[in-house]
């Protein structure tokens, strides 16, 4: 009956074990419920208060967590650094201290730096939550992509998943990676080789560079978007050149022998890719993605702040 | 550990069957009644006297439900963190006469959280409270029962335990004496 999660942070799905994803899952399909009922609240959290830091951009993520906490009843803080002192040189835990000095129980943080909320769970007396860590997790994402493939097929055991694009840049696809093998899940990352990291295969996954051969293989395609932002340097020569070899369209997903099912952890470049008739198609569970985010985000943030004595 | 049994599996049919007839007193076709069993233990009971109710009313048709109020608890962040049962309510109280039905009442506490569980499923007209075993003088709450199987006194230190067919087998009640 009480069960609880075995690790005080959420850093990265690497440090979590198989038997946490599942209490996750099953904590989550409560909360499923919960936000489809006319009354979307439970009192849970209500002595909590939670602060989201974020020193990068986000759309989705960052009112995810917050609709989650809400959802909780917890008392949420919203900082971002564009408009903070960072901008005045305070160092990360200096901020981080002087947030928690006001009385705040949990901190979730994004942050450029890979590193920065595993640094922090070190050096601060609180619960991190990282809602993504530069080029390294980001371990809800990763938790509500397989939620929803649970969803989709009953189990995540067995299934083909293939991740395709920048997989150099993406958290998300390093913590995908991890979740979908500790619930046995087969990986295949594919893309071109510029954009595959090194040493991948020591992962255990598979490395392909054929798109068709990918989606003839999988049951799932997760199309993740080309990180313009964190590219320095050219990884190939356009974009027009990546969508044609890359990029996911209805010819390509119509002349497959079986019904793949198409995700995308967002933002969607629509014609890169993906295509639209792609993204708006049955195939897609887009949206079911972001509806199981705030479930699993909920589950993440009871489950942790229960653990706290 | 010694137990001792308060409730043999023909007691229980009998007390069951009286609970039923009290309740049909009140309720008569239970025309805006809904029948609403509080997890973990409390659905079984439910269950039954749903079941029941159902055949002495001819009515197939009364709402019933499982709640879950883990997610109301007042001794989260206090203890190890219970894990949630599913919730089963496909339908709103707003306006009915309400029985919630629990195993065994003994601190209110889980009555307490299981009424805030139900008012997000709207305003009922009426809420009661049938439990199989009150366990007297020891609660924590003002929170009395409409409708009882059995009343026990009881120390801290005693459990009630209620057993069932569909989940340990037989249908038995044992209070047991922690010493």
């Amino acid at each position: 009956m009480e069960q609880s999660l075995s690790v005080k942070h959420l850093i990265g799905i690497k440090d979590v074990t198989a038997k946490d994803i599942e209490l996750i899952f099953s904590t989550a399909d409560n909360f499923k419920q919960i936000i489809n009922r006319p009354i979307k609240k439970v009192p849970s959290l209500r002595d909590v208060t939670i602060a989201n830091v974020f020193f990068e951009n986000s759309t989705r993520t960052r009112i995810s967590f917050e609709l989650a906490e809400r959802r909780l009843s917890a008392d949420t803080l919203n900082f971002s650094a564009s408009s903070s002192s960072v901008k005045k040189g305070e160092t990360l835990i200096d901020t981080i201290n002087n947030i928690l000095a006001m009385k705040v129980d949990m901190i979730v943080m994004r942050h450029p730096s890979p590193g920065a909320c595993s640094f922090l769970a070190k050096h601060v007396d609180s619960i991190i939550v990282n809602a993504g860590d530069g080029t390294h997790e980001h371990p809800t994402q990763a938790l509500l992509d397989a939620f929803s493939i649970r969803e989709k097929y009953g189990e995540v055991k067995g299934k083909k998943v293939a991740i395709v694009g920048d997989i150099l840049h993406s958290r998300v696809a390093l913590s995908n990676i991890f979740c979908l093998q500790k619930l046995g899940a087969e990986v295949v990352v594919c893309g071109p080789p510029t954009l595959i990291p090194k040493h991948i295969e020591s992962l255990g996954v598979r490395v392909e560079y054929d798109l068709m051969k990918t989606l003839e293989w999988c049951d799932v395609a997760n199309m993740l978007r080309i990180q313009m932002e964190r590219q320095d340097i050219k990884y190939f020569p356009s974009l027009r050149e990546y969508t044609m070899q890359y990029g996911l369209n209805k010819e390509r997903l119509d002349s497959l022998s079986k019904q793949i099912t198409v995700m995308h952890p967002g933002p969607i470049n629509r014609g890169v890719e993906i295509t639209s008739d792609v993204a708006d198609s049955k195939q897609s569970i887009i949206l079911d993605q972001v509806e199981n985010g705030v479930a699993i985000r909920m589950a993440v943030l009871y489950l942790l702040a229960a653990k706290k004595e | 550990m010694k137990k001792k049994e308060l409730f043999s599996s023909q007691d229980l049919e009998i007390t069951l069957d009286r609970l039923c007839h009290q309740l049909l007193e009140n309720h008569e076709d239970f025309k805006d009644t809904v029948i609403i069993g509080l997890q973990p233990r409390g659905i079984y009971l439910a269950r039954r006297l749903h079941k029941k109710i159902s055949k002495l009313t001819k009515n197939p048709k009364i709402p019933f439900g499982e709640l879950d109020a883990t997610f109301y608890r007042d001794d989260f962040r206090k203890r190890q963190p219970v894990l949630p049962k599913s919730m089963n309510m496909d339908f709103i109280v707003e306006d009915k006469n309400v029985v919630l039905v629990d195993d065994v009442l003994h601190t209110g506490r889980t009555i307490r959280a299981g009424l805030d569980a139900l008012l997000d499923f709207g305003r009922p007209r009426k809420v009661e409270l049938l439990v199989l075993i009150d366990r007297r003088f020891s609660r924590h709450l003002p929170i009395q029962p409409d409708y009882v199987g059995k009343r026990v006194d009881t120390i801290v230190s005693q459990n009630v335990k209620v057993e069932w067919k569909e989940e340990d087998g037989h249908d038995r009640v044992w209070l047991i004496l922690n010493d």
